[in-house]
């Protein structure tokens, strides 16, 4: 059994955003982190090398320095790391990203016993879709929002989470499990793991190394392969100063509902 | 897997708008009153019908709330298959009826499911799918408005130079991305259907029309379920959990202001968070005086929190406070001290007892809720 992993290197949202005067995001001067719901996909299946001595292989689609990130998670505890680069698969919407990672895990070889593991979404795009579109093209089933998880063999059993409640779904490998923060705590790196993380094997997939695939066509691919486009992007409108709204009484209160109704924030 | 190419000429057979009507035990979710609403819009100015795709089991009672909203026809795919939502299934007979009808536009609810479900189809038909988008339009009239209320471009230069051409029957997708910094808007030009999940809450539900309701057709399809390999072993409502302040969406959070009566402020907050569906949280002094523990604590040794909403009943805004909250989407302060330094911070203030002003927003927001 093996369980492959799909992770993305994002910049951290979570502090301070920069965006350059042309409304673009300014990259350079934001931290590069793995994606927080990834990490749960790495240690959910770090969680189950404990438990039955699988193998873990981590996979991103990324340009070349992505591979700093690969190193991190190889010293968490991963056996093997494929960086997915090329320039042909740049631009790629979350169908074209799709297409391209489902080409790189079939060429890792999906076997019956195997898993396929995603975070729910990456907070750069917050889309939530590639992990279901590789799933699709993999011709796997999919649990997303996965809470919590059990693999008996080659049945899986999830706790998949819905706004008010939860599901529980089962499924056989092999499947596309997508994480959520609930499913557990991410491990750190180990020293031992970082003194290690360097003769862990590393595989580079190029365009050639995976045109062969018959997901991958130019016209499926990168820019040119994305259905969808950007018409427009903007800043929105920054904070003005704030309000003080007069008097303290029921007239004031209804003000301020109105304004926060018209503002959609209730 | 059916491999769908619809782009070129194809296109064109292209007709429709269709909301995915997302049923959980028989009960439409909220938000697909406001998909139905918005869609009625988009179809009017495509001058095209609107239909609600409904899938369940025995819920064809559901087609006249649906039509109510204003939706010309709901397309039921109605099967024992069907009860409980699964990807394999849902995903086989939405795809297989998409590519025999062929709608121009698919609107499906940015839900738990419908976030599983969206790109599941789309990656099936081979078309775009925009996520969590919280403005539509197809007109562009309609959208040139939208950008000059919304963004800081400079529209009317764009339109000159032709980058946005008003003849564009293309539906504009807009959506707040990287953690709603910047905004998008995406479109699908070449592919068919034009997909897009929908955040639930910001769309607008309109009128229950009772004519409406009982002129909406309903359109019986057979359904096939391909190899269903998920298998719903129960499905469990269960009542919110206390939600941890940096995953909230609203924090009402207090402070010193509330001294004079601990129990009562305390219950206050509570009732407050409960109707919109966020957590308490508390000042340093809030939790040194032992009034709540720790993790509730916001501030610089506290959590820092950037919710959509945070409201400060009577915390004074010191410097360690105010760096745990201040990224907030919107921040409300209730304050007795004019000038507080909590109302350089807030888009909105009001000076005033908390204990008169809380209740007073409890109520009416009810009210509003009920209304909506």
């Amino acid at each position: 059994m093996k369980v492959i992993v799909c992770v993305k290197q994002v910049p951290d949202t979570s502090g301070k955003v920069a965006v350059k005067p042309d409304g673009t995001l300014d990259r350079a001067s934001m931290a590069a982190i793995i994606n927080p719901d990834d990490k749960n996909a790495i240690e959910a299946a770090l969680t189950l090398k404990d438990q039955t001595g699988c193998k873990v292989i981590v996979v991103t689609m990324g340009p070349p320095p992505a591979e700093g990130m690969l190193r991190e998670i190889l010293a968490m505890g991963a056996d093997e790391a494929v960086l997915v680069s090329g320039r042909e698969f740049g631009g790629s919407d979350t169908f074209a990203t799709s297409q391209i990672l489902a080409a790189a895990v079939n060429k890792i070889g999906v076997e019956s016993d195997d898993i396929v593991m995603c975070g729910r979404q990456a907070i750069d795009g917050d889309t939530a879709q590639v992990g279901p579109q590789i799933a699709e093209k993999l011709g796997i089933p999919q649990i997303t929002y996965v809470a919590d998880l059990k693999v008996e063999g080659t049945e899986v059993t999830c706790k998949r989470m819905l706004e008010d409640g939860y599901m529980t779904i089962k499924t056989q490998t092999p499947c596309l499990l997508t994480a959520i923060k609930e499913l557990n705590t991410p491990r750190y790196m180990s020293v031992g793991g970082i003194f290690d993380c360097y003769s862990k094997p590393m595989t580079v997939f190029d365009f050639n190394a995976l045109k062969d695939d018959p997901l991958i066509e130019l016209d499926t691919i990168g820019l040119k392969g994305s259905p969808t486009n950007i018409f427009a992007s903007f800043t929105p409108p920054q904070k003005g100063q704030g309000e003080m709204l007069e008097g303290a009484d029921q007239k004031t209160v209804d003000v301020l509902v109105d304004k926060l109704l018209a503002k959609h924030i209730i | 897997m059916a491999e769908f190419k619809n782009s070129g000429e194809e296109m064109k057979n292209f007709k429709g708008v269709w909301v995915f009507c997302e049923q959980r035990q028989g009960e439409l979710q909220s938000t697909v009153l406001e998909l139905v609403s918005e869609g009625r819009k988009l179809a009017d100015d495509l001058g095209v019908e609107l239909a609600g795709l409904l899938l369940g089991d025995n819920v064809e009672g559901l087609a006249k709330e649906i039509g109510a909203y204003g939706a010309d026809k709901v397309i039921l795919c109605d099967d024992p298959s069907l009860k409980d939502y699964t990807t394999d299934a849902y995903a086989d007979v939405i795809c297989d009826v998409v590519m025999e009808k062929k709608p121009e536009i698919v609107l499906i609810g940015a839900t738990n499911i419908g976030r599983d479900l969206g790109p599941r189809c789309a990656a099936r038909l081979h078309t775009g799918l925009t996520a969590d988008c919280t403005h539509l339009d197809v007109d562009t009239n309609k959208y040139v408005e939208f950008l000059k209320a919304n963004s800081t471009l400079d529209v009317d230069q764009m339109v000159a130079a032709g980058r946005i051409k008003m003849d564009d029957r293309n539906l504009k997708m807009t959506r707040p991305a990287f953690g709603g910094h910047l905004m998008a808007t995406i479109i699908c030009p070449r592919f068919r259907p034009q997909m897009s999940t929908v955040r639930p809450g910001v769309l607008k539900k309109g009128e229950y029309d009772e004519a409406k309701a009982n002129a909406v057709v309903v359109e019986k399809v057979a359904v096939k379920t391909g190899d269903i390999k998920t298998q719903v072993v129960e499905v469990v409502k269960e009542a919110k959990q206390l939600v941890d302040l940096i995953g909230a969406d609203v924090v009402v959070s207090v402070g010193r202001g509330i001294s004079k009566d601990v129990e009562k402020g305390i219950k206050l907050a509570e009732e407050l968070a409960e109707v919109l569906g966020g957590v308490v949280g508390g000042s340093r002094v809030a939790i040194d005086s032992g009034w709540l523990t720790a993790d509730h604590q916001v501030g610089q040794t506290g959590k820092t929190v950037h919710p959509k909403l945070y409201i400060a009943l009577g915390i004074s805004g010191a410097i360690q406070h105010k760096a745990g909250m201040q990224d907030s989407e919107c921040i409300i302060a209730v304050n007795k001290t004019e000038g507080a330094p909590i109302f350089d911070v807030a888009d909105y203030g009001i000076c005033g007892d908390l204990f008169k002003v809380v209740p007073m927003m409890i109520e009416t927001i009810k009210a509003a809720k009920a209304a909506k």
